[in-house]
């Protein structure tokens, strides 16, 4: 249990997780090559769109010169290996590096990601412990309730019945986009901005509170029939101590280890609501790169969301090592 | 004796759950019948019953913490008072304690310090008075033999010795009047139950009554001063430990000698048959059908709990 022991486990686990990392991002890349080279969608024909005046020969020009004639494992070992050393190619849509598109892009979804993971996590949680300890009673119910529609509402829908109700009727927040429309870039407020994000916020949160309450009601329901709430119960202590010093505790731990895994889901609704609100941002960036046929992009865009999704899962198991002893110990071992 | 020299006094209890049986039809399962027991200053009582005897409800309704489908009748009173459940709950951690019966029932995530301290306040609280807690946790744990860095220690770190010590320890750390330790002995090796009683007896001395709940009638005998005979949720018999010497003459109920026969060094001659299950339960005497005594009157009525030779048997034919 001493330090060292601890730091020993810590890098071993680390040491395991980049391994782990690393085949995945090989065979993920491998598939998604593979998937595009399926795809009816042919890259020349992306690029040059409905211009007749490109011929034949030009277009077989453009192959060449994209390396598209050689064989395909050469194709994706030289993309492979460029990838590695920090060229990811060039966005056929935006005709600017893929890696600088993606920074900006990601950027402005992170945005949105982080204060709808952060505001479902805090909402999610609160109200599952509420519901878990008043189980059966009308609160519970009515947060049940509550939960079992979010589940079975579509993204897209609740964001277009968000515009409907706070942007066109209400006029509180602006309809699309991440900034006003006509106003130069330099004279854009933080006003602006932050008005701009909450619909897309607000939708991603909601929908993903659902998850994280009903988790963690289950989860506090389950603790507070347990055998130590009971001996707790047995010392005299109160309702109040016992949520106070064991349920949080106790429901915490798997509540944070979801919200992290969760960061998938996360992603996946990031481009609904982007798409429903015209937001600038990496989901956008994907849904027009596969429609378009920008492979380079396409690609890029799906080892960021690896990568993204990974760190999350081993965001979760660092922190419940953190947290939970049993699990530390078991790492130093 | 008065009912006000007994700490601790149950009477009749009785312990039913609704049940949902086949669909919606709701049924009431009788789990306790008409248990009596009387637990008094500086003794160690044993409650001595194989499992389903009802052992550990009648812990859990002492302190009111039976689940919220579970009905109870008859009475418990603590120190001469009839207890409600409000009694029961201003009373559970500081006059009656519990040590449960494993290391399960302390919080997986929360030292082991704390948790003995749990009843008074605990160790959390800003600096001065935390330290101070800190400090009598540790002395707790030093007057037990254990070393003060186990406050520090999370419960699955505990070996099953320990484990036993800080159970007990968190009764004990609420100074209360009454203990009530469910199975407190199983899965110790012969030295850790030796340490194990020998704590509990140094307890009861300082004028505690403990009512110790177990299936292990050798433990019972070694240690406690009287032992009450469970058999399907109800008392058989209550006897001074010293009736259990040699054949078992001096005891009052054939259950309670066919329990003394049954012991590998008394025997080891069991009983056929086993206890009814709950809502199989016989009209008469919950024994009937296995007890070598039985007669025709026994089927037909329960029998009284009676005092006898200075001790209590539910049988018509004991003398």
């Amino acid at each position: 249990m001493n330090g060292s022991m601890g730091n020993n486990g810590l890098g071993k686990f680390l040491a395991g997780r980049l391994f782990k990392l690393i085949t995945l991002l090989v065979a993920v890349s491998l598939i998604t090559f593979i998937l595009m080279k399926l795809s009816p969608i042919d890259p020349v024909t992306a690029y040059v769109g409905a211009d007749s005046r490109v011929g034949a020969e030009q277009r077989e020009l453009i192959a060449q010169q994209w390396g598209l004639d050689r064989p395909p494992a050469e194709q994706f070992l030289s993309w492979f290996s460029s990838l590695l050393s920090g060229d990811w190619g060039q966005s056929i849509i935006y005709r600017r590096p893929v890696l600088s598109v993606i920074g900006e892009k990601f950027l402005a979804s992170l945005a949105v990601m982080a204060a709808a993971w952060a505001l479902s996590g805090v909402i999610g949680f609160s109200l599952g412990v509420l519901s878990g300890v008043k189980e059966g009673k009308l609160t519970d119910k009515l947060i049940r309730g509550y939960c079992h529609v979010l589940i079975s509402t579509p993204t897209f829908w609740l964001g277009i019945l968000f515009v409907m109700v706070f942007a066109v009727w209400l006029g509180w927040f602006p309809v699309a986009l991440s900034v006003p429309i006509g106003v130069l870039a330099e004279d854009v407020t933080m006003m602006d901005k932050l008005s701009h994000l909450v619909l897309p916020v607000l939708t991603l949160s909601v929908i993903n509170i659902a998850g994280i309450c009903m988790h963690t009601r289950e989860k506090t329901v389950e603790v507070l029939r347990s055998d130590y709430v009971l001996f707790a119960k047995a010392r005299g202590e109160n309702r109040r101590q016992i949520v106070r010093s064991h349920v949080l505790r106790n429901v915490s731990l798997p509540a944070i280890t979801l919200q992290f895994l969760s960061f998938s889901e996360l992603f996946g609704g990031a481009v609904f609501v982007e798409q429903v609100f015209s937001y600038p941002g990496l989901g956008q960036a994907a849904v027009q790169a596969g429609l378009r046929g920008d492979v380079p992009l396409l690609m890029g865009i799906t080892i960021i969301s690896l990568l993204f999704v990974y760190t999350g899962n081993t965001a979760a198991d660092l922190l419940y090592r953190a947290v939970d002893p049993r699990i530390r110990e078991r790492y130093a071992r | 004796m008065k009912d006000e020299e007994y700490l601790l006094k149950v009477e009749n209890l009785g312990v039913s759950f609704s049940q949902y049986t086949q669909g919606l039809k709701k049924t009431r399962l009788q789990v306790i019948t008409d248990l009596c027991v009387e637990l008094r200053a500086g003794e160690i009582l044993a409650v001595v019953g194989s499992s389903g005897s009802g052992k550990s409800l009648l812990a859990h309704a002492v302190l009111g913490i039976l689940p919220e489908n579970a009905e109870e009748t008859g009475s418990i009173f603590f120190e001469g008072r009839k207890l409600s459940q409000r009694d029961k709950e201003a009373l559970r951690g500081k006059e009656i304690a519990l040590i449960p019966q494993s290391v399960n029932f302390l919080d997986p995530l929360q030292k082991v310090g704390d948790q003995i301290l749990s009843g008074t306040g605990g160790t959390s609280g800003p600096g001065q008075k935390r330290r101070r807690r800190t400090e009598q946790a540790e002395a707790l744990l030093a007057r037990y033999g254990l070393e003060p860095g186990v406050a520090r220690y999370f419960p699955h770190q505990l070996s099953g010795g320990m484990a036993r010590k800080v159970l007990l320890q968190t009764a004990l750390a609420a100074d209360c009047r009454a203990i009530i330790a469910d199975e407190p002995t199983p899965g110790l090796d012969p030295d850790s139950l030796a340490e194990v009683l020998r704590d509990f007896r140094a307890a009861a001395a300082e004028g505690r009554g403990i009512l110790m709940i177990t299936h292990d009638i050798n433990a019972a005998l070694q240690i406690a001063d009287r032992i009450a005979i469970f058999y399907a949720g109800t008392t058989f018999e209550i006897a001074a430990s010293s009736d259990f010497a040699g054949d078992g003459a001096a005891l009052r109920h054939p259950y309670t000698r066919a329990l003394l026969q049954a012991l590998p060094d008394r025997g080891f001659t069991p009983i056929p048959g086993s206890q009814p299950l709950p809502g199989e339960l016989p009209e008469g005497c919950l024994f009937c059908g296995r007890c070598p005594q039985q007669t025709e009157e026994c089927a037909g009525r329960r029998p009284m709990f009676r005092d006898l030779r200075g001790g209590k048997v539910r049988c018509i034919h004991a003398t």
